[in-house]
Parts: C-alpha cells; sequence; structure tokens
C-alpha cells in the first residue's frame, strides 16, 4: 500500500451525524450496506443450516426429536430462510453492493438512498418472516412454495409469512433496478461495455431477471393472501379456481428466480479463475454471452418443475427441449473456466480451492439436471430425493460453494484483514467430504425411490439415510472451521495489503479497505479487465 | 487492469449525494419501475385472460352487469387527466409555475373523482351482496364467482394505485410550490408524469375487458 492511500480515511471511520447503530442504519455508502446485508444474510444462512441438521437428525430417529408436524415446520422453514431470505438475495445485495460501484470505476450506486432502502425493506421483511414463527398460531407448514390449495386452507401463520416474501421481493426488485441502472450511467471514463469485469455482467443479467421475474411472484402472493383473508378463490376449485395455475405462476417466477441466484455465482467465479491462474479468462465474450443467454432462456422453462402436475405432452415436451437449451450457455461457461487454468500459473489458494469445488458441484447438479429435464427419467424421480439432491448440489454447492469462494477472495478487501489460510483450507476439506456424502446419497436414495419431505423413511432406506445424516455432522464441522477463522481474523487477523492475490479488477487498485469514496482520484480504463502478463 | 489518470479533473472528491443530476439516470430507474408494474399486473391479466377462456359464457354474462355509464364516465375523467398531467410537465420545463401547479391540481381532482365514482360502482354490487366470499355470489356459476373476484381484485389493485398516484401528485404540488421542481430539474415531476400515464393505460385494459366484451 502506498503512503497516500494510507493516509486516506477508510470507509470505517467515516463519521455521519449518526452514532453506533444508526451511523450505519442511516447510511447510504454501498460498502457500509453490502456489510450489513452480508451479517444479516449469514445469521440467516446459519440458522438455515441449523436447522437442516435437525431435519437431518430427526430422518434417522424418526419421532424422537421432532414429531411429525414438527417436521413439515422445520423443513418449510429451512426452505423459507435459505430461499428467501440468503440464498435469493445473497451474492447481488452483498458483494455486488460492496463491489459494484468499485468495479465499474464509481463512487457509489445511481440511487443511494434507494439502496438503503432495500436494506430496510429486507429487514422489515425478514423480520415480518420470523414474526411468522414466533407468533401465536404454527409456523407456516406448506413447504416453501406455498402450493394452493393447501396454503389457503392450512390454519398455519402462512398469510404473515407470504407477506414477509412479499416485502423480501420488492428489496429485491428495487436492488436490481438499481444495479441495472448503475451499470448504464456510473462507468468510469473509458469503462466500455466489453470491459466491464466479469462479475459486473452476471449482476445486471441478474437484475434484469429480478425485474421482470419478482413482481410475478409478489402477485402470485397476493393472491394467497386474498384467498386467505377475502375469500377469493382464484385457486381454489371450488370455486372454479385452478391450482395449477398457482403452480404456472409461483414457477415463472421461481425457476428464473434459480438464475438470480446462480448467475452471480457463476461472476464470482469468472472473476477467481483468472486471478488464481495469472492468465486473461478463456473466451470473455462467449462467457457474458452465455449469462446472457442463460438469463434469457431461463424465463421460458418454468414448465419443467411441473411435469406430474397435469400440462399437455407438447407443453412438456416444448419444456423439456428449452430446458436442454439452458444447459449449452451453462456448458460454455463451465468449459471456459476449466480453459482460463490451462497453461497458467496456478495458485491454489482457499478460493481457488471454492471456486474449483463450484464447478465439480455445479457440473454433478447440472448434468442430473439433464436426467431430470428428460421426460421419461423425471415421471420416476420426481418428487423423490434426487430432486433434493440436485437443487441442493445447484444451490449450496453452486451458489454455497461461490459465496464462500466471494467471501474469502474479497475478505482481505472488505475488512483489511487476512485470515489463515491453512485453517480455510481444513475447513473447506471437511466442508466439500461432508457435502458429497450428505448430498450424493440422496441421489441414491432417490433413484431406489425414497420419496421426499416424508417423516418416516421406510426401513430399507434407514442405512442410506445414516450415511447421509453422518455427511451433515462433517458439512457442519467444516462450516464452524471456516467461520471461527473468519471471525477470528477480524480481530486477530494481520493487516491485509491491497492487493493480496495478485488481482487485476479495479479493486484491488485501491486500499483494504477501501477509502470513503472508493477513489481517490478517478481511473481511466484503457483495456479490457483481467490483464495479466503485462504491467 | 492498466489505469491511467485524468489528474486534471476531479482533483477534490465530490460528495456522492452533491453530485450532478443524473437526469437520464433517473429516468431509466423509473421506466425499469414500471416494467415491474406491468409484470405485476400481467399476472392478474394471465388469469383473466386463462378464466376467460374456460368460462366464455359466464363471463358474458357478467360482463353486461357492469355499469357501462359509470365505467365510460370513469374512462373519460382518467384519460383527460393524462392530459392535465403532460400540460403539467410541459408548463414547469416552460418555467410557467403557476400553470403546472394549477394542471396538478386538476389531475388530482380528477383522481379523486374517479376514486369516488369508484366506490359507488363497487358500492351498488356489495349493496347487492356480489363480493367475495359472499353467500349471494357464492350461490352463482362459477364463472361468475371469478369474473367478480377478478372485477374487485383488479379494479381494487388498479384503485390502489391511483390512491398512491394522488398522495405522489400532493407531494409533487408542494415541491413545485417551493421550487425544488423547477424548470432545470423536474425529473421527479416527469417520472411521476410516466407512473401516471402508466395507471391510465391499466386502466384502458381494464375497461374494455370488463365492461366492453359482453
Amino acid at each position: 500500500m502506498d503512503d497516500k492511500a494510507s493516509e486516506e480515511m477508510s470507509f470505517y471511520e467515516d463519521s455521519s451525524r449518526y452514532r453506533g447503530m444508526l451511523a450505519w442504519l442511516m447510511s447510504t455508502d454501498h460498502k457500509r450496506i453490502g456489510l450489513m446485508y452480508l451479517g444479516a444474510l449469514l445469521s440467516f444462512f446459519t440458522v438455515g443450516v441449523a436447522l437442516g441438521v435437525l431435519i437431518r437428525l430427526s430422518l434417522i430417529a424418526p419421532g424422537a426429536i421432532l414429531n411429525a408436524q414438527q417436521y413439515n415446520e422445520v423443513f418449510t422453514v429451512h426452505g423459507i430462510i435459505q430461499i428467501f431470505l440468503f440464498i435469493i438475495p445473497g451474492i447481488p445485495v452483498s458483494f455486488g453492493n460492496f463491489l459494484l460501484p468499485i468495479m465499474i470505476g464509481a463512487r457509489d450506486v445511481a440511487f443511494p438512498r434507494l439502496n438503503r432502502f432495500t436494506l430496510w425493506l429486507y429487514l422489515v421483511g425478514a423480520a415480518v418472516v420470523l414474526l411468522a414463527l414466533f407468533i401465536k398460531g404454527a409456523p407456516p407448514d406448506t413447504g416453501w412454495t406455498f402450493y394452493a390449495p393447501y396454503s389457503i386452507k392450512t390454519k398455519a401463520n402462512v398469510s404473515l409469512a407470504v407477506l414477509g416474501v412479499f416485502i423480501l421481493g420488492f428489496s429485491s426488485i428495487f436492488t436490481g433496478l438499481n444495479f441495472v441502472t448503475t451499470i448504464h450511467r456510473m462507468r468510469a471514463p473509458g469503462m466500455k461495455w466489453f470491459r466491464l469485469p466479469l462479475f459486473i455482467w452476471t449482476l445486471y443479467a441478474t437484475g434484469w431477471v429480478q425485474i421482470l421475474a419478482t413482481p410475478v411472484l409478489a402477485i402470485t402472493l397476493v393472491f394467497i393472501v386474498l384467498g386467505r383473508v377475502f375469500g377469493v378463490g382464484f385457486f381454489d376449485p371450488s370455486r372454479g379456481g385452478d391450482p395449477i395455475l398457482y403452480e404456472h405462476l409461483f414457477w415463472i417466477y421461481s425457476h428464473p428466480a434459480v438464475y438470480i441466484m446462480v448467475l452471480p455465482a457463476m461472476g464470482i467465479i469468472s472473476e477467481i479463475m483468472p486471478t488464481f491462474s495469472k492468465r486473461k479468462i478463456f473466451g470473455y465474450k462467449a462467457v457474458v454471452f452465455s449469462a446472457l443467454a442463460i438469463a434469457t432462456v431461463g424465463y421460458f422453462v418454468w414448465g419443467h418443475h411441473m411435469f406430474t402436475s397435469g400440462m399437455s405432452d407438447t407443453a412438456r415436451i416444448v419444456f423439456s427441449f428449452i430446458t436442454f437449451l439452458v444447459a449449452v450457455p451453462s456448458g460454455v461457461k463451465v468449459f471456459n473456466w476449466i480453459a482460463t487454468l490451462y497453461k497458467g500459473s496456478i495458485q491454489i489458494d482457499s478460493p481457488l480451492l471454492f471456486a474449483l469445488s463450484f464447478i465439480f458441484l455445479f457440473s454433478v447438479g447440472g448434468l442430473t439436471g439433464l436426467i431430470i429435464g428428460s421426460l421419461a427419467p423425471n415421471l420416476h424421480v420426481h418428487g423423490t430425493y434426487f430432486i433434493v439432491a440436485h437443487f441442493h448440489y445447484v444451490m449450496f454447492g453452486g451458489v454455497g460453494f461461490s459465496f464462500l469462494a466471494g467471501l474469502h477472495y474479497w475478505y482481505p478487501k472488505m475488512f483489511g484483514k487476512m485470515f489463515s489460510e491453512k485453517a480455510a483450507k481444513i475447513g473447506w476439506f471437511f466442508f466439500f467430504i461432508g457435502f458429497n456424502v450428505l448430498y450424493f446419497s440422496m441421489f441414491i436414495l432417490g433413484y431406489n425411490g425414497m420419496p421426499r419431505r416424508y417423516f418416516d423413511p421406510p426401513p430399507q432406506y434407514h442405512s442410506g439415510e445414516m450415511v447421509s445424516t453422518v455427511g451433515s455432522w462433517l458439512l457442519a464441522i467444516g462450516l464452524i472451521i471456516i467461520f471461527c477463522n473468519l471471525i477470528r481474523a477480524l480481530f486477530k487477523g494481520p493487516k491485509a495489503s491491497a492487493n493480496p492475490w495478485g488481482g487485476r479488477t479495479l479493486e484491488w487498485t485501491i486500499p483494504s479497505p477501501p477509502p470513503y469514496e472508493n477513489f481517490i482520484e478517478m481511473p481511466v480504463i484503457t483495456e479490457g479487465p483481467y490483464g495479466f502478463g503485462k504491467k | 487492469m492498466a489505469l491511467g489518470r485524468n489528474s486534471n479533473q476531479q482533483a477534490t472528491v465530490p460528495s456522492t449525494e452533491q453530485g450532478r443530476i443524473d437526469y437520464a439516470g433517473k429516468k431509466i430507474g423509473m421506466w425499469l419501475f414500471l416494467f415491474t408494474e406491468l409484470l405485476f399486473f400481467g399476472g392478474m391479466f394471465l388469469l383473466y385472460a386463462v378464466y376467460r377462456s374456460r368460462y366464455p359464457a359466464e363471463f358474458h354474462w357478467a360482463a353486461q352487469q357492469e355499469n357501462l355509464l359509470l365505467g365510460s364516465i370513469n374512462t373519460m375523467i382518467l384519460l383527460s387527466s393524462s392530459l392535465t398531467m403532460a400540460v403539467a410537465v410541459s408548463a414547469i420545463g416552460k418555467a410557467h409555475r403557476r400553470l403546472s401547479c394549477l394542471m396538478q391540481m386538476v389531475t388530482m381532482l380528477s383522481a379523486c373523482c374517479f376514486l369516488i365514482i369508484k366506490y359507488f360502482e363497487w358500492g351498488a354490487k356489495i349493496s347487492k351482496g356480489i363480493y367475495p366470499n359472499s353467500p349471494v355470489l357464492l350461490a352463482h356459476e362459477k364463472g361468475d364467482i371469478l369474473f367478480f373476484s377478478l372485477y374487485f381484485v383488479m379494479t381494487g389493485i388498479h384503485g390502489l394505485h391511483v390512491l398512491i398516484g394522488i398522495i405522489v401528485m400532493a407531494i409533487m404540488l408542494f415541491f413545485t410550490r417551493r421550487g425544488v421542481i423547477a424548470p432545470d430539474n423536474f425529473a421527479k415531476l416527469e417520472n411521476t408524469g410516466l407512473y401516471w400515464h402508466f395507471v391510465d393505460i391499466v386502466w384502458i385494459y381494464l375497461f374494455p375487458l370488463f365492461y366492453l366484451i359482453t
């Protein structure tokens, strides 16, 4: 770090007219907002993981820990927390907020006050969802999908949980809107579209999906609340409504939502691969266009969640075909990441380990996605553990690992401290092994016919369930090591330099942690990102 | 990434909040927001389309029960309020502040008239026992139940947007009077105008779907 930069105050030291917590909550600084989101996300993630471990425990000894109703509530709440509170907002609101303006050479996002408002909405939405768990009456027991007509009939606190998700949806919409506008309007001089770092491109594609898909979820959730409060029977067959239509509307959002989660995760991988192999990304434009293609085609595949729900054969064949199309750009990305490593000067640090695990696990998740995307096998494995294993490979193995990869990669930049590389690798090892033991055994269980969401597994699946549960313990140990290491580094870690990994994007040109308005002098960009090999 | 430095400009760090106003950026943001609104209503139009094709006879009968006169008056009111809104935006651009304020007030009054007429329309239906979950309505055909449920939900959510419009316009009127919205800085008012035209366009589709296609 040069002398001039170290004189600049970091954004942690900025003093406003507010003190303490309020100085953070009232801040419009994108870095503070990003860190607050990060803290909230990781807290919810921890709770979600704990509930997941509880589900696994209950499955090896049904009735000993949870009764059947509690089991339904726990897996519902596990889903709601992990999906709506952690993984959908996930990477954009935390790393996106912190890094988007820095990586495009701006001082902040286009609408800083709107950005602060999204944080408040997120916190309020989360509070409402949590309220649904604790106030009088039962926590939601519908599964995270809130399928009608059960969600309209059940006595549990579905209205409140749905309202919370509705508020979270608006937080997500405004974040997307803000990011798209920021990328259009706030790029530094010379930062042309094809000079944008790839993480920014994926945030851009994600922003559009958030804008164009989330409102459909919002209106669908409004229908549920209207059904419960005013007896509007849009999804109630006794009043002429059609429950299948709920599934359509829900998946019109929730399938693109998969890309809201996974696209930024791919963006993080596209940042890490060049930095740790000291090579320019292979096929920059192919990676960009594949991200845009995934975002576009991802809109038209929602029907593959409903192959067994009742659809015409024509519709099923079309949806199945388009599902296969999405695999093409995803494959392009995987090949480009691997090709980036070729003849690179590879430096195996913890961010790269997480990134490589992402590529492996995401490929397993993606390829099994093709099995369930084709009609005949889908009929066999639909509603079994095979599906559960598939989406955990994509969501947790994909997005979760990418989140941790990003956390380790940008940790020195965000907090100005270095963590212990050795502990991070040990944690990664347990996490990776535990993950595969936990979920790969579910592929086998599911293929053999074990249905998902069952409280009491038939005896022939007991040994498989046991293996899977042991995997969940390994995974939990890994996560504990990872987070203890990071928390310890906050207090005792050595000071991080401005560019510990040798990255070439803009965030590595400024001090760690960044100064209040990011750049002392505004950068002018003269070439694309990842210009390794020349100084 | 290779960096040049433009040290001649921006030697001092300008504060984010005091930076120059990005007029185009604000409008991009508003248009994106309107896209989300479009999809929000899109979910309702989708339901309407599906159920209309499933129950054509019942929808045909039920639409005849609507009050075409009140619906038409409301359409005229809302369409002309879009005109007055457009005049208000042009007027402030040409520094006619008083005209702009007057036109904003006329727009707000029209919006209030719209809601009042809507109140009487809803009131007439509810007094006949036609509202979601009412025993009278549940005795009807399934298609009728859906038609009137869609009617209440769609015009209700549209009415909510009108109400929000009135509140936003009141704030804009206050800003215009105080000179915060000025000939060189009226993106807020223009965005309010965009929103208002959007509310208008939604009604232009609601009106034929519920009143005219009988």
